[in-house]
């Protein structure tokens, strides 16, 4: 709260706290993307046989949970632009 | 690179407030009415495209950007602000009622881009094509032998899984056209100079076409098991129900949205990524000459390295593009 409060103070047009939410939204992505990859490594590991088909859909999953992520980044951009 | 960081340089107004590096990567993302190519000593050279333009009362009017002289001087009471076509009156003011009279139809640097893409996209395809039909049976020659193997990739990895043996080769035109389009296009966009360089998967208006036609292929090809559903999912309780189908139908428009975004704000940051990376060069290089070379050798780096890993998000998003794309449709014609 209290950070909120000194960034509004120091920065009323908004960029600060456009920049401090699209950090939490990376900060998200990036955890989840994590988990994928955590996932998706031990599944190839344990069965390299399946390496194709898990690769693919490891892609797949990370480029949905990307999407959130853009959604954010878009949202950040439309604060910056719009001012 | 050097091109373009050379075209980094010019876009920064020189001298008076120093380099604004917003303002160039701005200038690199939007579309404009002319192809900048460089600076030299004051003067910007560009290519000029012609203009277009429609005025519900003066009617047609063709001409060359470079009559605008980069925003300079007016031409037929037309003239260029920030990159926008305004109308300007008789007392030399910007007319506001006159300018939203202004239809622009004008051949921009996206429109040009996109013009040029379509050229090569059919020069390569229907020479591919015809090889396939008069010599079938034969080993692929040239750039045919590159592409085959992604063609066939769209269509076993991803028309084929998503969709389903039974009903891919329907919408497999439509996948291949989107896949090679995005492709492409994105590769263009990494090319620093003339045919190339223009952020056209990074404007809004080029994705939200490829979802709306998603959207809409979806809708047509939707059974009847699907829109069940989405408006009554079978062995649902009724209560319930009021709160499930407005989220599914939200989830209709919502999906190609995502597809949108997701595309967008990918091509998007890449170019601001990179151009972030030269403007750092300049802004080191207004502290202290020395500086701007030094910072020059690791932004190169580091701008090799993210062209490196844009060349694989390239491809990757129009994969994940088709591929969305398809398992929509595949959704959309699922039967129990």
């Amino acid at each position: 709260m209290e950070l909120l409060t000194i960034l509004l103070a120091a920065d009323i047009s908004g960029y600060g706290i456009a920049a401090i939410a699209a950090g939490i939204a990376a900060l998200g992505a990036g955890l989840g993307i994590g988990h994928i990859g955590n996932g998706a490594m031990q599944a190839m590991a344990r069965q390299p046989e399946a390496t194709n088909d898990l690769r693919s859909n490891m892609i797949l999953m990370a480029a949905l949970i990307e999407g959130a992520a853009f959604f954010a980044m878009v949202i950040g951009l439309l604060v910056i632009f719009t001012k | 690179m050097f091109l373009f960081a050379q075209n980094a340089f010019s876009a920064g107004p020189s001298g008076k407030d120093g380099f604004d590096a917003g303002q160039m990567i701005l200038h690199h993302i939007y579309d404009s009415h002319e192809w900048h190519v460089f600076d030299w000593k004051g003067k910007s050279y560009s290519i000029p495209l012609p203009i277009i333009i429609f005025h519900e009362e003066k009617g047609l009017d063709i001409f060359m950007s470079s009559k605008f002289d980069h925003g300079k001087s007016i031409h037929n009471n037309y003239m260029l602000d920030h990159g926008k076509i305004v109308f300007i009156g008789e007392d030399g003011q910007i007319d506001n009622l006159q300018t939203g009279m202004i239809w622009d139809f004008s051949i921009t640097k996206n429109v040009f881009s996109l013009l040029f893409s379509i050229f090569i996209l059919l020069s390569v395809f229907i020479t591919i094509s015809r090889r396939y039909k008069n010599q079938k049976n034969t080993p692929p020659k040239g750039i045919q032998s590159l592409l085959e193997p992604i063609i066939i990739f769209v269509r076993d990895d991803i028309a084929k899984s998503a969709i389903g043996e039974k009903h891919y080769e329907k919408y497999l035109n439509f996948l291949l056209t989107v896949f090679f389009f995005i492709f492409l296009n994105n590769i263009l966009g990494l090319v620093p100079f003339f045919p190339g360089g223009a952020n056209l998967t990074g404007n809004i208006a080029v994705p939200m076409v490829l979802a709306s036609l998603v959207f809409i292929i979806t809708t047509l090809s939707g059974t009847k098991y699907y829109w069940k559903h989405i408006f009554a999912m079978p062995g649902v309780p009724k209560p319930v129900l009021l709160i499930l189908t407005p989220i599914e139908i939200i989830g209709v428009l919502l999906k190609p949205l995502v597809l949108m975004i997701r595309l967008f704000a990918n091509i998007t940051a890449g170019h601001i990524i990179i151009l972030s990376f030269f403007s750092m060069i300049f802004i080191f290089g207004e502290m202290h000459p020395a500086a701007g070379y030094g910072v020059s050798v690791f932004s190169g780096l580091f701008v090799l390295f993210m062209m490196t890993l844009e060349l694989l998000v390239a491809f990757l998003q129009a994969y994940v593009f088709t591929l969305l794309a398809a398992m929509y449709f595949g959704a959309a014609l699922e039967e129990h």
